[in-house]
């Protein structure tokens, strides 16, 4: 079945998510959307899902207009969508999952489980899938979690797929795993929509690749066009990708992690015997798939995380049992995974912001006057040293974008005295300007003689701004690699196996 | 995902428009308007003959709404039938008076809803209050420039432990504020009531629960003669109105509650120290409402009684809410309150209106500034037209 997208607009307020945008997939291709977050790529697909009605355009399926007023329709008409957060109930089975909304009923309006089981077997035998019609999905690898999904938009008899951002979670070979299965769905004649931000995916499966830019359709480009052509392409103006930095002048291991050990809660180990040294002007990378406790690590670090055994040094003081402002006042600086839960206060100003670890002291207080005036020196100073781009500096954080408010947060804990930087996946979510941008201020940090610790998720971004690659895998430290280590070498650490 | 409810709900309720907090307070008194003339016998006498003479039926629903909000206008502002000037300005005298408890621990209430907690316990803290400055009050016989502050001192004391208390048991534990609060009224006013009926408390030969009556050097000045219940206590209440701005907005103290309030993870990582906070922002809410209670006991009323708290626990939430937990706002709901209170005395005695119509407005008030949908649907209003009347 041909999917066709006709001039489709959708407006939010002022804002025109999408503008006047074209899109054709033929069944047998994958055709990619590339386009950096915020381009109006999920908007896109809401619009085709049925989720949003859009203010202008038509959708065609082989050549007819249809109308989905929501989710259903589109299900109804052969479209499939693999979310990029996944719309799975853990504590139900794979085939109970896989049911839900279109249970199958026996006589007397009883569940037909047995029927569900056999459908789930029947989509997994047929593309190799190898899912478990009974297992529990909470209990499954983030994967096969995964391939459920895909089963899930098959059940439908679905003949467009549309894969939403699908790698974000998953490891190099799962990330291999389901690029062969988009293949094979390809070679069923299933016209397949993969939308994506990362470059390698999409030169490795695309047949045709279309950009997307603030809403608007900037061209196509051919699959084999380079990563930094697609990237320009994607960012409006030529950008180089490689992190400019030159090589480490390690000096002393100032900053030491010796069997460190963490529990959870419900008493779960989620750290098992971490041994690290980062050394001065040095980077080192956490690498690893989400959820193998690099969240732990870091809040054990600052101080935040409960129940905790071993030690952690910087310069040689104890920084288990001190609490997260003792940490901070030892020269740590700490840039949170999620920058908008644990980063920023959205409702205060930048100002506010960037006095938010100090509003208690000099220079930001005398006693407890707030030092109004000083502070918006400050404000105005690191609005122009960081390049935040806003109105002024009484624009609350809500307002900004995600790169100019990391840029805040890093304005904030690099204004400090630094004897450690601790920054978790510092450019997730960001465009492609600001992740140069806060590479560039990273390495500054690590040439200004300061050990840094980065936890990456993505691979690229671990080679190129580390010094080192530590992979965790299951709150374990699996092992230490130079960054020049290959690419098939670090993702088999990542699941758990040795070099 | 139930916190993150919680905060949208106490979002959505500090930050209607002015616009929305305008014509919730007007639809509030329309609809309390049509229960007045509900009410009203000679309404539901024409109401009979309606139809022979429909005349009737509307001048009396005129009568009685135009004579119900008529008394309470004279009740509350200014009394144009009075025959002396005393008389006149009176009501408005009253008005401040009640205000002054009603907007002290309004405003204690509004530093806790601005640091993300809900204190429910104005109640027991307006206790608490009382009961620390009404024993010094009467147990002590002082020059007034020590006594009075030193009255007022132990009441707020009194009630900043209490409300402190709430704060280390959610610091410690993790216990609800809300719940801890709601008890710790329970609690408050059953101990008032027993210690009422102590030697330490009881004045000597009394039957019923009451306090000796305050030592005239601890009762705060009745600046406008003894037959006006308004007191110095009012202008306390004014310069914690200031205070309590400067706190929120010029103090590191109130940057770190506000930072609490909108984003307590963010404020963790920041090394703000949660629990502490807890503790101080529970202990400044419960002082104001103390202060309210020493408001009560030492000025507006010269003996302790358990009914010193009245419903001006309640009230104090119902009006931080109303002022969007901002000082200013919070005495202007204040007042409002204060003069319908002032106002529903003379409307019951004059006019026959149940008391209650007045307790039915303001809970009218709130209801609609907690559903601004609902106002801005009884008014006609678009979204979009909002837009426009708030751009």
């Amino acid at each position: 079945m041909k999917l066709e997208l006709r001039g489709i607009t959708k407006r939010f307020g002022a804002m025109t998510a999408n503008d006047n945008v074209n899109l054709v997939a033929e069944p047998g291709q994958i055709h990619c959307l590339l386009g950096e977050n915020g381009a109006g790529k999920s908007t896109l697909m809401n619009v085709l899902y049925g989720l949003y009605q859009a203010d202008g355009g038509d959708i065609l399926l082989d050549d007819k207009v249809v109308k989905f007023a929501g989710p259903g329709d589109a299900m109804a008409a052969g479209i499939g969508m693999v979310h990029q957060h996944f719309m799975l109930i853990p504590v139900f089975t794979v085939a109970e999952n896989v049911i839900l909304g279109h249970e199958p009923t026996k006589f007397g309006g009883l569940l037909d489980l047995d029927a569900a089981r056999k459908q789930v077997r029947e989509i997994s035998d047929r593309f190799g899938f190898e899912v478990d019609p009974d297992a529990i999905v909470g209990d499954l690898p983030v994967g096969v979690q995964q391939r459920v999904e895909i089963i899930k938009a098959l059940m439908g008899d679905a003949q467009v797929l549309v894969f939403d951002e699908p790698t974000a979670v998953l490891t190099p070979q799962e990330t291999d795993e389901l690029m062969a299965i988009m293949k094979q769905l390809r070679s069923e004649g299933k016209a397949i929509v993969f939308i994506t931000h990362k470059l390698r995916e999409v030169k490795e499966v695309a047949d045709k690749i279309t950009v997307i830019r603030l809403g608007k359709i900037v061209g196509e480009a051919s699959p084999k066009s380079s990563a930094n052509e697609l990237a320009s392409m994607m960012v409006g103006r030529a950008v180089d990708l490689d992190v400019e930095k030159s090589v480490a002048k390690p000096g002393k291991a100032t900053f030491k992690i010796s069997n460190l050990s963490a529990w959870n809660h419900a008493g779960t180990k989620v750290l098992d015997d971490i041994n690290l040294e980062i050394h001065e002007g040095e980077i080192l990378v956490i690498a690893g798939v989400q959820g193998n406790g690099q969240t732990e690590l870091t809040e054990a670090i600052i101080g935040m995380h409960g129940k905790t055994s071993g030690s952690i040094e910087l310069d040689g003081k104890e920084l288990i049992g001190k609490n997260v402002k003792q940490v901070l006042d030892l020269g740590v600086g700490f840039v949170p995974e999620d920058r908008t839960e644990d980063g920023l206060v959205a409702e205060f100003t930048i100002a506010e912001n960037l006095m938010l670890d100090r509003s208690d002291r000099k220079p930001f207080a005398k006693g407890i006057s707030l030092q109004l005036g000083y502070l918006k020196k400050f404000a105005l100073e690191k609005l122009k040293q960081f390049d935040i781009r806003a109105q002024g500096i009484d624009s609350t954080a809500s307002q900004l974008s995600g790169g100019n408010q990391q840029k805040v947060v890093l304005a904030r804990e690099l204004s400090r005295e630094l004897r450690l930087l601790v920054a978790s996946q510092p450019t997730r979510g960001l465009d492609v300007g600001s992740i140069e941008f806060v590479h560039e201020q990273i390495v500054a940090t690590r040439d200004s003689g300061i050990p840094v610790l980065i936890v990456a998720t993505e691979l690229d971004e671990a080679t190129q701004l580390g010094d080192r690659i530590a992979v965790m895998y299951k709150g374990k430290v699996i092992g230490v690699v130079p960054s020049s280590t290959s690419r098939s070498v670090l993702g088999q650490m990542m699941a758990g196996i040795s070099a | 995902m139930n916190k993150v409810l919680k905060n949208n709900v106490v979002k959505q309720i500090l930050n209607p428009s002015s616009l929305v907090t305008l014509l919730a307070i007007l639809a509030a008194f329309l609809i309390g308007g049509l229960l007045i003339a509900f009410a009203n016998e000679n309404v539901q006498t024409t109401a009979g003959y309606l139809f022979a003479r429909p005349g009737d039926f509307f001048l009396a629903v005129w009568n009685s709404v135009f004579g119900a909000y008529d008394a309470l206008f004279r009740g509350s502002i200014f009394n144009y039938k009075a025959i002396d000037s005393v008389g006149m300005i009176k009501p408005l005298t009253e008005t401040l008076a009640y205000a002054t408890p009603i907007t002290l621990a309004g405003l204690g209430m509004a530093v806790a809803f601005r640091s993300g907690l809900f204190n429910i316990g104005g109640t027991g803290q307006i206790i608490f209050g009382a009961m620390g400055a009404a024993w010094v009050g009467f147990s002590f016989d002082l020059p007034a420039i020590i006594h009075l502050p030193f009255a007022v001192f132990a009441g707020v004391l009194a009630a900043a432990l209490f409300g402190g208390f709430v704060g280390f048991l959610k610091a410690a534990t993790g216990a609800n504020e809300v719940i801890v609060t709601i008890m710790l009224n329970y609690i408050a006013g059953l101990l008032l009531f027993y210690v009422l009926t102590t030697p330490l408390f009881q004045a000597p030969g009394a039957t019923n629960p009451i306090s000796p009556e305050i030592v005239a050097s601890a009762k705060y000045w009745r600046f406008m003669g003894d037959s006006f219940r308004i007191n110095a206590s009012f202008f306390v209440m004014l310069a914690m109105v200031a205070a309590v701005w400067w706190l929120l907005n010029r103090s590191s103290v109130g940057f770190q509650f506000r930072a609490l309030g909108h984003n307590p993870s963010a404020s963790k990582v920041a090394g703000i120290n949660i629990g502490l906070n807890y503790v101080l922002v529970m202990a400044v809410s419960g002082a104001l409402a103390g202060l309210a209670g020493t408001s009560q006991v030492l000025g507006a009323e010269k003996f302790l009684t358990p009914s010193v708290a009245a419903s001006f626990g309640f009230d104090a939430i119902t009006v931080a809410l109303l002022g969007r937990s901002k000082p200013l706002g919070v005495l202007a709901a204040g007042i409002l309150f204060g003069a319908l209170r002032a106002g529903a005395v003379i409307m019951q005695a004059n006019q026959k209106v149940p008391i209650d119509i007045v307790l039915i407005v303001q809970s009218l008030v709130v209801l609609f500034i907690a559903a601004p949908p609902l106002v801005r649907f009884m008014f006609g209003m678009s979204r979009a037209a909002k837009k426009a009347v708030t751009a």
